[in-house]
């Protein structure tokens, strides 16, 4: 039988272990820290994000690179105005309505948004990624597997016909794929609706709101009409990885 | 840590039953759903162009069912069990033990309807909606309530170790939930998460990482604490060591997510951090195993007889195994090889079924006898399952180390002439026997929690019939 008066470690761990509320906060304060120094700041360093970081915007100046990382958009402009290059935007209606079906289906599971700046996957999917491409991405998609390959840099390299025929039936294409057929994406219009709401829902976000004006929340309903899911999804995925402009040599990585 | 014998307690146990048949149920069906995602992938015809069961629907199911409702009813189980023995007393409150298992099984059913139909979030292991969210909220809390109540009001004047774990699994349960899971609706069934980007990624992997640290890791060497030096029938090895590892363990697995990101946009400091403490919780996470494994000293001989220690210790060797690989993975350079392969699939399953599973099979076998006071329907039987585990496991796993590093290396891999060797598409289809490799390994594991499933329910069966047949002359 011990004693139980004795103390066999330290006073502080006795002290815990015997009193519940002590106990209790020592294990909160002891889990708290990390969230503190490793999630924290990255909600205020500068250097986090690639559109305000101080050693990018010096090693754009000295590379005579003046191309946006974030689009600059002009009053009255309306988000067909932007080109590719011009820095990143807010989604387009149809590329929303794309993105929620992406997400809805799982795609995340086995597609990774997030190219790293090793030589193989420049070469294999294009410049690596950088942080402000996903700053409007609620939530993020970088995934954690690829099953399939990375779509961070999709956007344009094959033809909206290529990827109707290959979503609809990957094996047509690509027989080696084991990507499920999704034909059926066909079979439902896209739910005007539900596109507005997003875009109001995403305008709201405490953070990196995405900045759409009443008139393009308001032309949702003309954008998707008539479009189905699966062509919604092809918006979304042409949508990817052109929007920023990069320079050869630039080191876009704070 | 034993209830003093001179004192007998009327525990409150059965509501600890029945989280243990759930668990159980719910061990079958989460490995069942695995292994047909698993074939998914090795032959994709079996998506059957039905939208509800396509991999990516069904992918979220199958971590939801086996991290939360077999994890969940296990965990619960025997939070019940061990919080009322090492205390010496009732559950604080009866009803709400009751409230919790019938609150948290209505999330694993809304889990099961709202899943197939494409109802997520889109974040890994928090694909639940937002109502339900704060349905697992609520549900939490009345069990951590009720967990931490009951230990407020022990006999003991010491607080068992397994309790620190617990606790703190339920305090950071409740932090990594609510801030992870902060979204704005869309509607009833969609939303989105208030972070966006690298933000986001990061705070998701600080759940992602310790939904493993905390939920998987620490919960579960709450149950190792009790039950194997309850199964062996020896004191914990170290006092010692269970108070050094319990503090690493608390204070440095919450830093550990940002090795999930390293060389993507997260700032290389956050990465490099993480990386540093994933190497130094070698120590933590060693000396849990090693305090379990020699607990063991003077009563190894028992395995020879003792199915259930078994299992108690092969998980404690899967713990190390997968302690070891996780901060080796964790390292840039192998990171680099290993992320976005099947080794993080293989690593996972090492913890999951190699660990995770094993000690909670022997944990409910232990408690089943204790529970229903009989013995097993079938002791044989629970040796074949302890075989089809542990070679479900390590085919599983074998599988996945092979696939894995061969992806990694078909993806780096250059000519002669400075080209890509191979296209993606190639590394897919080099990828197909280690995927059918995989549902074997798989199959084998779920064939075993079934002849769980049946050997419990034989035991309960029995055991009820007999304390029948007592009953009777009892009253006569």
């Amino acid at each position: 039988m011990s004693n139980h008066d004795k103390i066999y470690s330290t006073k502080l761990q006795d002290k815990l272990e015997r009193s519940t509320v002590l106990l209790f906060v020592a294990v909160a304060l002891a889990v708290g820290v990390a969230g503190i120094v490793e999630i924290v700041p990255l909600f205020y360093l500068d250097s986090t994000m690639t559109h305000l970081s101080p050693n990018v915007k010096e090693a754009q100046k000295s590379a005579g690179d003046t191309a946006p990382i974030v689009w600059n958009r002009k009053p009255g402009q309306s988000l067909d105005d932007w080109k590719p290059g011009d820095g990143v935007r807010p989604y387009k209606p149809l590329e929303l309505a794309g993105r929620s079906i992406y997400i809805r289906e799982g795609c995340y599971l086995c597609h990774s948004q997030m190219i790293r700046p090793f030589r193989d996957e420049n070469d294999r999917y294009g410049h690596y990624s950088v942080s402000s491409e996903s700053m409007y991405d609620h939530p993020f998609q970088w995934g954690s597997k690829r099953t399939g390959p990375d779509l961070a840099r999709v956007g344009g390299k094959y033809s909206d016909e290529w990827h109707r025929r290959h979503l609809r039936y990957p094996r047509e294409v690509v027989p080696e794929s084991v990507m499920p057929n999704f034909f059926w994406l066909e079979n439902t219009k896209v739910d005007a609706g539900n596109v507005a709401d997003t875009m109001k829902v995403m305008r709201k976000m405490p953070f990196y709101p995405a900045p759409y004006t009443d008139a393009d929340i308001v032309s949702a309903k003309d954008a998707v009409e008539g479009k189905t899911e699966l062509d919604a999804v092809i918006a979304y995925l042409q949508s990817l990885g052109n929007q920023i402009k990069f320079t050869e040599g630039v080191n876009y990585r704070d | 840590m034993e209830a003093t014998q001179a004192m007998p307690v009327k525990y409150d146990m059965d509501v600890v039953r029945w989280f243990t048949i759930a668990a159980v149920i719910y061990l079958v069906v989460g490995t069942l759903i695995g292994v047909y995602i698993a074939s998914e992938l090795a032959w994709p015809f079996l998506n059957l162009d039905i939208p509800y069961i396509t991999f990516g629907r069904l992918r979220p199911l199958h971590t939801n069912s086996v991290i939360f409702a077999f994890g969940g009813c296990t965990l619960m189980a025997t939070g019940f069990y061990i919080v009322q023995r090492t205390g010496a007393v009732k559950l604080w409150s009866n009803g709400l033990a009751w409230f919790t298992f019938w609150g948290w099984n209505l999330i694993i059913v809304l889990a099961v309807i709202t899943l197939p139909l494409g109802m997520t979030q889109g974040k890994e292991y928090a694909e639940l909606e937002w109502p339900i969210d704060i349905m697992i909220a609520v549900v939490w809390l009345a069990f951590g309530l009720n967990y931490i109540m009951t230990v407020a009001i022990r006999k003991s004047s010491h607080i068992y170790v397994s309790n620190w774990f617990f606790m703190s699994m339920i305090i950071m349960i409740t932090y990594l939930h609510v801030v992870n899971s902060l979204a704005i609706p869309v509607s009833l069934t969609q939303s989105f998460s208030i972070y966006s980007g690298v933000q986001d990624a990061m705070i998701q992997w600080w759940w992602g990482h310790n939904a493993v640290g905390f939920y998987l890791t620490a919960g579960f060497l709450g149950i190792m604490y009790y039950f194997v030096p309850k199964q062996a029938n020896r004191p914990v090895f170290s006092y010692r060591l269970s108070v050094l590892h319990f503090w690493g363990l608390t204070f440095g697995y919450v830093w550990l997510g940002a090795h999930h990101l390293q060389y993507t946009a997260l700032p290389d400091w956050t990465g490099s951090l993480g990386a540093a403490i994933s190497l130094a919780m070698i120590i933590p996470s060693w000396g849990g195993a090693m305090n379990g494994m020699m607990t063991l000293s003077g009563a190894w001989d028992r395995l020879r007889t003792d199915y259930i220690l078994r299992f108690l210790v092969v998980s404690l060797a899967f713990y190390a195994m997968s302690t070891f690989e996780g901060p080796v993975m964790s390292i840039k350079t192998v990171n680099a090889l290993s992320h976005y392969t099947d080794w993080t699939i293989g690593h996972v399953h090492s913890g999951a079924l190699g660990w995770v599973a094993m000690v909670s099979m022997g944990a409910i076998y232990h408690m089943v006898k204790k529970l229903w006071r009989t013995e097993m329907y079938s002791d044989s039987l629970v040796n074949v399952h302890f075989w089809l585990a542990t070679i479900g496991a390590v085919v599983y796993v074998v599988a996945m180390w092979v696939s894995g590093i061969m992806q990694g290396l078909m993806w780096r891999d250059y000519d002669e002439y400075g080209a890509l060797t191979y296209t993606f598409v190639e590394s897919v289809s080099a990828m197909h026997p280690y995927y059918a490799m995989r549902v074997v390994g798989g199959a084998i594991y779920n064939l075993g929690a079934w002849i769980m499933l049946f050997n419990v329910v034989m035991t309960v069966r029995q055991a009820s019939a007999a304390h029948r047949t007592n009953a009777v002359p009892a009253k006569a």
